[in-house]
């Protein structure tokens, strides 16, 4: 199609191809949006300040990238911006858990040039040789000192960067107080009022590492046990409460906005987010722990577009555009030079940071929580039920 | 001279043969036999400590089944409900589609039929998501005094978008049978003294059996393998095997148990086609144009 393509004016014979190839999924909304030229004054205006970076010319990125990410986790704008100033389209995929981002690349040809994967999950990347060591001379706007090495940390393996950070996050649940009561405080509370006053009201993630962790929370255990007996009092749990569950589904916001779904499993951004469109909504972190995170950036082995994935990564690690990322998405960031360009009411918000006594007690998801055998199959007993 | 001149047509007509079948026959040994043997090499392994195939040989697998009964008996219910359903909605649509409704108007409510297709399905039930939430349906029986009433996340939920996903693939085939029943012989039998209740049953019915045979074929075997319409208005609470077979592969990593349940679902299948094919062909009076495509 010619140099044209890219900036706007195609035939009406390409359009309805382009339009049929969005419509089968073949190509991203984002893709179809540039070459059909609808996307270029969006892209014009997000990108304006960020265009043309010297660095991009010196090699060769080719014009398309695969990203593979989460649901509600970007700043389109960006995206945008990263075409306009490198001519590299991005192709976006998105998942429901890390397991099956796993699975994929598992069983190979997946394609993607950057996916974001979860701390926890890192060393079986390494081990099973799936994701590239990190070349950071690559990613210049990556300032180790000042990105919290609490998270950094949780990207490297055995004194290997597999990794440059995203954002980080905890995993509590959102009540609607339109609803429910305004003084929920716990794990035991969430699966008690479940089966109980907001019974057919409530969701738990379609994602085992959150159910059954927030499962083992009600006992007090760890939220990684792999202990049998602390297991099956968590199945025990989560299969009485599925009956009178709205929902096991990890794209909750749905039925919150509703009014459907009164109480659900809930990260940080989509609690930030909900809040801001239903102030009713309550973010609670259960007072017996649960999980902290840190999602990254990363890049599986024979990605197609290596260098376009280090172009994209370190686009992403460019405070202004980090902290539009954050702005998007409402995760807390980790690097502190994007953090010093957040609204205040991000800065400060309790969602984002909650205190002490309720961060202590949170745990990182644990390498053996994502491998286990037995925790897998609980989980397909419970969504089975 | 002339057997010669014979065997010569006749070895020239096998080789053509041959070469027309050759892109058939490769396409279905490479994309359904080879990964048929697959799957079922794959079901008597084990899972591997990061998840994925270990080879072995064990029945473990099978033996796990019946932890998703569940899922099985969701599927057997609902796969037949829908096809029913669909069927006699969709009969009556084609009766007039066929055989009532003026020529001129005919192509423009077939394209009717069709339109939805022009529209992801992801798109569509997404769609049905808003309708049947709080927000949609619900409330607007509320307004008319029906109160609480639950619709999304429910079999009921699953059953509206199954039926109206589905309704055009049977509505075609019995649109296109009854299309080329010969009227002459509704009129014979009327003409007979036949009331048109029984003009129906008796001819205009078993004439359409190759058309229901076809529609009813193909959505039951879709519904067999379907999971997006469970996943998004069942809420996870609504489980096929589809279902659990993407769970299977994508969460738990556990191809050997996946490739025990795909197997086994190859032979329910297998099974129920061939006993309805009978019987489809018993009803039609042994009719050799009842066939299962």
């Amino acid at each position: 199609m010619g140099n044209n393509g890219r900036r706007g004016s195609i035939s009406e014979k390409e359009f309805m191809e382009h339009l049929e190839s969005y419509r089968k999924g073949s190509i991203s909304r984002r893709h179809f949006l540039g070459v059909t030229g609808l996307g270029t004054a969006m892209m014009t205006v997000a990108g304006a300040g960020l265009l043309t970076r010297p660095a991009f010319a010196a090699e060769d990125l080719g014009n398309r990238l695969n990203f593979a990410t989460w649901p509600n986790y970007m700043d389109e704008a960006n995206i945008a911006a990263f075409t306009e100033a490198t001519g590299v389209h991005v192709n976006v995929s998105v998942f429901g858990s890390n397991e099956e981002m796993l699975a994929k690349l598992q069983a190979g040809g997946t394609g993607w040039d950057v996916f974001v994967p979860t701390n926890y999950t890192i060393s079986t990347y390494a081990d099973l040789d799936l994701i590239e060591e990190i070349d950071l001379s690559r990613v210049p706007n990556f300032n180790a000192a000042t990105n919290n090495t609490k998270f950094t940390a949780e990207g490297s393996y055995k004194g290997k960067v597999y990794t440059v950070p995203k954002d980080w996050g905890t995993t509590g649940y959102v009540v609607n107080t339109a609803h429910t009561r305004d003084d929920m405080t716990s794990w035991k509370e969430f699966w008690d009022t479940a089966v109980n006053e907001y019974s057919g009201r409530a969701i738990v993630h379609d994602y085992q590492l959150t159910a059954i962790g927030n499962a083992l929370k009600y006992f007090g255990y760890s939220f990684n046990s792999v202990d049998p007996a602390e297991l099956a009092d968590a199945e025990k749990l989560m299969i009485e409460a599925k009956p009178h569950l709205f929902a096991v589904t990890s794209d909750y916001q749905p039925g919150m906005r509703s009014g459907d779904a009164w109480m659900s499993m809930c990260w940080t951004g989509d609690a930030v987010q909900l809040q801001r469109d239903i102030p009713t909504m309550q973010y609670v972190l259960g007072k017996e722990g649960g999980e902290i995170w840190s999602d990254f950036y990363a890049i599986p082995k024979g990605a197609p577009h290596l260098a376009a994935a280090y172009a994209f990564i370190n686009f992403m690690q460019d405070p202004a555009v980090n902290a539009k990322e954050g702005i998007a998405h409402g995760y807390p960031l980790i690097d502190s030079r994007a953090i010093d360009l957040l609204p205040d009411e991000l800065k400060n918000s309790p969602i984002l940071y909650p205190a002490a006594e309720l961060m202590n007690p949170l745990e990182f998801g644990a390498a053996v929580s994502l491998t286990s055998p037995e925790r897998a199959e609980l989980m397909a007993r419970f969504k089975a039920a | 001279m002339s057997t010669s001149g014979a065997d010569k047509i006749g070895r020239k007509r096998k080789i053509t043969t041959a070469m027309l079948l050759l892109p058939a026959t490769a396409w279905y040994a490479v994309l359904l036999l080879m990964p048929l043997v697959f799957i079922i090499v794959f079901s008597f392994g084990e899972r591997g400590p990061a998840g994925g195939y270990v080879p072995a040989f064990t029945l473990e697998n099978y033996m796990n089944l019946p932890t998703r009964s569940k899922a099985f008996f969701n599927t057997m219910t609902l796969a037949p409900i829908g096809t029913i359903a669909c069927l006699l909605i969709a009969f009556p649509l084609a009766y007039y589609l066929a055989l009532v409704v003026k020529k001129r108007y005919r192509n423009l409510l077939l394209v009717l039929v069709i339109v939805p297709f022009w529209t992801s399905l992801l798109v569509r039930t997404y769609a049905w998501i808003f309708i049947l939430s709080g927000q949609g349906l619900p409330k607007l029986l509320g307004m008319f005094g029906l109160e609480g009433i639950r619709m999304i996340n429910t079999p009921g939920a699953v059953l509206i978008g199954i039926i109206y996903i589905y309704l055009p693939l049977m509505v075609f085939p019995i649109y296109v049978s009854l299309e080329k029943l010969d009227t002459r012989l509704l009129e014979a039998s009327s003409d007979l003294g036949a009331p048109p209740f029984r003009t129906f049953l008796q001819v205009t019915l078993p004439l359409s059996i190759p058309g229901i045979a076809t529609g009813s074929m193909m959505v039951f075997i879709l519904l067999m393998g379907e999971f997006i319409i469970p996943q998004m208005l069942g809420g996870g609470k609504v489980y096929f095997i589809g279902n659990a077979l993407v769970d299977v592969f994508l969460q738990s990593r556990n191809w050997p148990f996946g490739a025990a349940f795909a197997a086994t679902l190859v032979a329910i299948m297998l099974f129920t086609i061939t006993v309805y094919m009978r019987f489809m062909a018993k009803l039609s009076g042994g009719r050799e144009d009842v066939s299962v495509m």
